[in-house]
């Protein structure tokens, strides 16, 4: 039977890729800023953040309406209640690309400390591990979800490898690096956490699909 | 503790089969909730519960229904007490012609029970919540009662012969939206004593108010489990149809 729900479900999934394609592009712009150093790209970053920040409350208002109007059950549930959570995990991603573009304004007018290496690995990572978490939830599918959250453990050797040699080869030896350390163990920490989202976002693509809640127990990700 | 246990139970109207290899188990003190489109044999799921199918002609049922240890579609079962260990609520409320008094102590009188009438006309009342409004004029006519007043004294006069088992068919449909709250409420109180089997169409009642739920279609149980998971991710794509308004 034709359902005029279905209708609103196309417009709601409208609205989530709308907000994936701010975010993929927000991410990106961080990283060019990152690369190229460059305080423009970076402030525009920043002051485009809050078109996110409001279609986030859009989405989220509009997931209520249908919960409130329809009443969804099984499977429309689940991919509304998912929708909502995805759209506040894609939020919190942008949020920390604001973050980087921060950093890198920081640091875009001093030296660079080093040769970035490990930083552009886990950026790339996370473009990647974004990208993914987004189409597993456009297409259903559930063996990309499962790499996503596989490939969390690699945003973290990343992270740790990035923190270890900052620490131990600069700051520790001069005290004086830590200006410019600073930003970039914060530019780390702020790649990995948007893996962590995408994993968050990947775990409830599962959930969308197959009704089972892998969050908080992996080892639920081999039984599927 | 299954308060009734179905095996591999058929039925016949004539020789249309409206129920097929039907298997399932109720449990004891909870409410289950029979979902389905109009047809697909819910309501006669309900009537092999108490043998209500007996009256009508023609019908042929086989397989197996145990209720206390006992298989009740035996030809020997004592009908009139299986009737009063499990009591039925239907669509309408249905009180008879009487004062609300008599109404409660029918039953009694027709089973021959010695209880002090009084006694449960108190209890059965209080059970329903209607004993408050209703204590000062026990000798009125129950047909002057509303529509609520008059199912919650039907499920009382059902009460008042200490059934185990109530089977309730669509008892809401009649009611406004604050009614079927209230009933609701009641039929949570009642599952502390009582075994309900609930027939209904408003696929939200039965999302409220059960622990299990059973999905027929076409005569057969197609799915039946924890209402959660019926209404979260059931596993048959014919419920998951019929919950989301994607059936017909």
């Amino acid at each position: 039977m034709k359902r005029h729900f279905d209708e609103e479900l196309k417009e709601l999934h409208k609205r989530i890729l709308k907000m994936a394609t701010l975010v993929q592009e927000a991410i990106f712009k961080s990283i060019e800023a990152l690369k190229n150093r460059d305080k423009v790209v970076a402030q525009e970053l920043i002051n485009s953040d809050r078109q996110i920040d409001e279609l986030e409350l859009e989405i989220d208002e509009y997931c209520i309406d249908l919960i409130a109007r329809y009443q969804p059950v099984a499977g429309d549930l689940r991919y509304i209640t998912t929708g909502m959570k995805i759209n506040a995990e894609l939020e919190r991603i942008a949020d920390l690309a604001v973050d980087i573009a921060q950093r890198v304004l920081q640091l875009a007018d001093k030296p660079l400390l080093k040769p970035l290496e490990d930083i552009p690995k886990l950026s790339r990572l996370a473009q990647e591990m974004v990208r993914n978490s987004i189409d597993a939830f456009v297409n259903k599918d559930v063996e990309l979800a499962k790499r996503v959250v596989l490939s969390d453990t690699d945003a973290d050797k990343l992270r740790n490898l990035v923190q270890d040699e900052l620490v131990d080869d600069y700051m520790l030896r001069d005290a004086r690096t830590a200006d410019r350390a600073v930003p970039l163990l914060l530019i780390a920490r702020h790649l990995e956490r948007i893996c962590d989202h995408t994993t968050n976002i990947a775990e409830d693509v599962i959930y969308m699909v197959e009704g089972k809640v892998v969050k908080h127990h992996p080892e639920k990700l081999y039984n599927l | 503790m299954n308060a009734i246990e179905v095996k591999e139970l058929n039925f016949w109207y004539g020789s249309f089969q409206a129920l097929k290899d039907i298997n399932a188990n109720f449990k004891e003190k909870k409410i289950t909730a029979i979902i389905g489109p109009s047809g697909c044999g819910k309501s006669t799921l309900l009537r092999v519960f108490n043998r209500m199918n007996d009256l009508i002609e023609g019908v042929t049922t086989r397989g197996e229904v145990i209720i206390n240890g006992q298989n009740i579609l035996n030809k020997d079962i004592d009908l009139v007490k299986l009737r009063r260990d499990v009591g039925m609520v239907f669509q309408r409320p249905n009180p008879f012609p009487l004062s609300i008094y008599e109404n409660i102590v029918f039953g009694l009188k027709i089973h021959g029970l010695k209880d002090n009438l009084n006694e449960v006309v108190e209890k059965s009342l209080k059970a329903v919540f209607l004993w408050d409004n209703l204590k000062d004029r026990l000798h009125q006519s129950a047909l002057s009662l509303s529509l609520e007043q008059k199912q919650r004294l039907c499920i009382a006069r059902v009460l008042a012969v200490r059934p185990r088992i109530l089977l309730m068919d669509e008892p809401c449909s009649a009611l406004d939206p604050q009614a079927t709250l209230r009933i609701e409420e009641l039929m949570r109180e009642l599952k502390n004593n009582y075994t309900i089997i609930i027939v209904t169409h408003n696929m939200q009642q039965a999302a409220r108010i059960s622990d299990e739920v059973g999905f027929m279609l076409l005569g057969e149980l197609v799915e039946f489990g924890k209402t959660e998971e019926i209404f979260t991710r059931p596993k048959d794509k014919r419920t998951e149809d019929y919950i989301s308004g994607r059936y017909g």
